[in-house]
């Protein structure tokens, strides 16, 4: 470390010993072997930048982009009025027009079933609410035609709770309900907990009552969130496909959803068909992707 | 008061939507003892499905978890133009329906289409096969990692590498040796969640596999194949597999999930 | 020596550094002084290569290294933060360039140790990073950065997130590490005091530009400017010119050169007497020992007469 030692460095014997100033030649530098690039480490970093983006651009292209650029495509085969005339079949209207009523009720079912459990484990403490922590993600982790299977369990004809949803539309709102159950859950559940207590204390001391309170100073705090979580569910609602293939028993204008009724079309070879009803529900998906784009611009705006 | 409604309202809704259902499969499968169940599970079939989606699981999660690290990367640690797409597209398989998904790949694999011909040419089937299973999987798992590993990359900052820059460490150097280990709980849990995925997916790959049996047959189509053919043991048996595998998901989630908040 | 030529860095619309040169001699203990956003880190990163200069050239010991990436420019950087690597221990940190560099495994076990001992870290060799105070963290930080042999030590505000106490402490203890090692070190500060006490010469920086290199002394005693002035100590203002407050000298009568002042008050503290004035309606205040307030034995509302001494270094405003 003194100025004088010279054990270890490799490039001190092609650095001529430097004295400027009248003064000593700094410690011989510790840098290892380089290989010296005439580049610049900007240009340098610039390629590596580019090669990483072209990488990651070709993956998600060949996986991603233009299997679905490929679907719309398809869709538009005979014109937009080919398309209007696909998704109007009385087939592909009825599970469409299914598909999104259902979802609307689900995600509703949600906000609120939600938001409720969200708090539940958050403001309430109990025997057991750790493993009900757990619990809540299930869904996510079950295979969807698992969680179709053990639904038609239950509430299929031979239920032990005498309940017979199967082939029923509310078999599919119950499957859709099993699905989306995490969403609006989990992402009100880390702003509930991130929310100031002092703030409701606050509102207490200047005389709100605990409905002024939650309506005034929690809710609003809680919408971005609540309203994210929602468009998430109703988004995989809309696009629910294993969970209520067994349970629905796809009867045509009945309970057949749009994502059976897709998988229907491909198996009957009407491709341009199932490419006009996969078109619709990507559109809804990317308007959702879109909302909750903005939801989250706008709850990090009152951050 | 309102304390206890709200908390009984929860429960009872849980217990209904989740608990019931997924206990009474548990008690279902196992109704006749463990031996029919261990039978089920050991036919020829029924290996071979375990076989394939374990093979589709591995690959995918491989493909994904290379994406993801270097996705994350580049949307953390660099700015370019079209970031903000690179980040919604990154996010854009979560909304796609799985059908949706298996569609998409044979309008652009099938051998009837324009490169999935070509490919079929060289001898490459990537429909009703194996290649074109994987592809499914890495679709609709496609976020789970990058979405795991992006917010510790942020939370790290670029301290840590910097300084190791300048102790003479090269970027593969820096990368392997400190960013890796700082976000491999990350990683971890991204990896679990998208192998879980992986495992479990059905929509997707019910389209693009063709299903047939003892070749393409994962164990979720081996569950809905059963299950249609009034085999309920064998369906039953399976089920409960992967719902053993999901709860079992669930805890190692939990548990890689507080180390990160420990660091 | 480090030898930074004509360099400027914007980052978008901020211009952070404008055609800044600076020499830094070697072996020598250099301060970069300046309020934030004066440019003064970003020297520095650049400096080290974690920045590019958008022109300009740095050239360390003879050495162009303006396009040489950080892994290649043989610098040791400590930053406030410290930077710890959190997944290895104290002894993983320091010996971490060693093993970069792939020396043998006796070699670095050696230094590494030498290298505690030097921090006073020996004891703590198997912890993590997580289990050291602030204080511990920095010196395990300067052990890091020294065990490569670095041609030169960079030390970005590295005392910035310690307590006042720590802080006192390490500064003395870098000018003491600095007497033995010798290598030559350039650190940030925006702390006057600690870049007096500490730097054998200090370079002032604001507005991305030098504002003045000098002793502590040199700058104290002789400031370029009335900004250089401000920075580095108290100052007062007299008769339309800028003077150290304790340079003004106040007297019961009047004499050549004197202006009338009116006392407001007298503030004692300890040693040291301040007394503000109102000169001609301006406001203005003296610093004076305990000693001359006593002789002076002036109370609010008294007529004083003050100049600025012979001696006073003075800059017109």
């Amino acid at each position: 470390m003194s100025p004088s030692r010279t054990d270890g460095p490799v490039a001190a014997a092609d650095r001529p010993a430097l004295v400027r100033d009248g003064r000593p030649a700094a410690p011989p530098a510790g840098s290892p072997e380089r290989s010296r690039s005439p580049r610049s480490p900007r240009l340098r970093r610039r390629v590596g930048l580019g090669l990483g983006l072209g990488t990651a651009t070709l993956y998600l292209s060949l996986v991603v982009l233009i299997p679905l650029a490929a679907v719309v495509w398809r869709s538009t085969e005979d014109g937009l009025a080919g398309f209007w005339a696909q998704v109007t079949t009385p087939e592909s209207a009825s599970a469409l027009r299914l598909t999104i009523g259902a979802s609307l009720l689900v995600a509703l079912v949600n906000l609120v079933m939600g938001t409720l459990i969200a708090w539940v484990l958050v403001r309430d403490d109990f025997p057991g609410k750790r493993v009900v922590e757990v619990l809540i993600d299930l869904p996510f982790a079950l295979p969807t035609i698992v969680a179709g299977l053990v639904l038609l369990a239950l509430y299929g004809p031979s239920s032990p709770l005498g309940v017979d949803l199967a082939y029923a539309r509310s078999g599919v709102v119950v499957a859709l309900l099993f699905v989306t159950l995490p969403f609006v859950v989990r992402t009100v559940q880390p702003v509930l907990l991130e929310l100031d207590r002092d703030m409701e204390e606050a509102a207490a001391s200047l005389g709100a009552g605990r409905g002024t309170i939650f309506r005034r100073i929690i809710l609003p705090s809680l919408l971005p969130a609540m309203l994210s979580g929602t468009a998430l569910a109703f988004a995989r609602s809309i696009s629910e496909f294993g969970s209520t293939v067994l349970i629905s028993g796809n009867i045509p204008f009945d309970t057949q959803v749009a994502a059976v009724s897709i998988f229907g079309q491909i198996e009957s070879d009407n491709v341009t068909g199932a490419a006009a009803v996969s078109t619709v529900l990507l559109l809804v998906a990317l308007l959702m992707l879109v909302a909750m784009d903005l939801l989250q611009r706008w709850g990090a705006r009152r951050d | 008061m309102t304390r206890y409604a709200l908390r009984s309202i929860a429960l009872v809704y849980l217990l209904f939507l989740l608990v019931l259902p997924v206990g009474l499969i548990c008690w279902t499968t196992f109704a006749d003892g463990i031996g029919p169940v261990v039978d089920a599970l050991t036919t020829p079939s029924a290996l071979h499905a375990f076989a394939v989606t374990a093979q589709v699981a591995v690959l995918s999660v491989v493909a994904n978890t290379l994406f993801g690290v270097g996705a994350a990367l580049l949307l953390v640690r660099h700015s370019f133009p079209g970031k903000r797409v690179l980040n919604m597209l990154v996010d854009l398989p979560i909304a796609v329906s799985p059908v949706v998904v298996g569609l998409a790949l044979i309008l652009v694999y099938g051998r009837f289409a324009p490169f999935g011909g070509w490919l079929a040419d060289r001898g490459i089937d990537v429909i009703f096969s194996l290649p074109g299973m994987v592809l499914a999987t890495v679709f609709v798992s496609l976020p789970l990692v990058v979405r795991a590993v992006t917010p510790v990359l942020e939370e790290i900052g670029t301290e840590q590498e910097q300084a190791a820059r300048t102790l003479g460490a090269g970027p593969w150097q820096t990368f392997r040796r400190i960013t890796l280990p700082a976000v491999r709980w990350a990683l971890a849990y991204g990896m679990v969640l998208a192998l879980a995925r992986s495992l479990g997916e059905y929509g997707a790959v019910a389209v693009v596999s063709g299903r047939i049996k003892d070749q393409t047959q994962t164990l979720t189509l081996f569950v809905e194949e059963r299950f249609q053919n009034f085999d309920q043991q064998s369906a039953y048996a399976a089920a409960f597999a992967m719902a053993a595998i999901a709860i079992l998901t669930l805890l190692v989630t939990t548990l890689l999930r507080p180390r990160e908040d420990a660091r | 020596m480090i030898r930074v030529s004509n360099v400027s860095k914007n980052f978008g619309e901020f211009a952070a550094l404008r055609d800044v040169s600076v020499d830094i001699p070697s072996g020598s203990l250099t301060a970069l002084l300046g309020p934030s956003g004066g440019g003064k880190s970003t020297l520095l990163r650049i400096i080290a290569g974690l920045e590019d200069p958008d022109t300009g050239t740095v050239e360390i010991e003879g050495e162009d290294s303006t396009h040489l990436s950080p892994q290649h420019r043989g610098v040791g950087f400590v930053f406030q933060h410290y930077a710890a690597f959190k997944h290895m221990t104290v002894f993983g940190n320091v010996a971490f360039g060693l093993e970069i560099r792939k020396r043998p495994k006796a070699e670095i076990t050696a230094r590494v140790q030498e290298l505690l001992e030097l921090v006073h870290l020996e004891q703590f060799a198997h912890r993590y990073p997580a289990q050291l105070s602030g204080g511990q963290r920095q010196r395990m930080a300067l052990a890091r950065a020294l065990a490569v042999e670095p041609k030169v030590l960079l030390l970005d505000e590295p005392f910035g997130a310690l307590d006042a106490q720590v802080r006192k402490e390490l500064r003395a203890w870098l000018r003491r590490l600095h007497d033995e090692v010798h290598v030559t070190t350039v650190f940030v500060t925006h702390d006057q005091e600690e870049a007096m006490e500490v730097a054998d010469e200090i370079v002032v920086m604001a507005g991305g530009e030098v504002q003045q290199v000098g002793s502590p002394d040199d700058l104290y005693e002789r400031p370029a400017s009335d900004f250089v002035m401000g920075f580095l100590g108290p100052t007062t203002r007299v008769g339309g010119e800028l003077v150290r407050p304790h340079d003004v000298e106040l007297l019961s009568h009047p004499e050549a050169g004197t202006l009338p002042a009116t006392v407001q008050r007298v503030v004692r503290l300890g040693f040291e007497v301040r007394v503000d004035l109102l000169v001609g309606g301006e406001p203005t205040w003296a610093q004076i020992t305990r000693e001359q307030a006593r002789r002076l034995g002036t109370v609010p509302g008294d007529t004083v007469h003050l100049r600025a001494a012979a001696v006073a270094h003075r800059i017109a405003v």
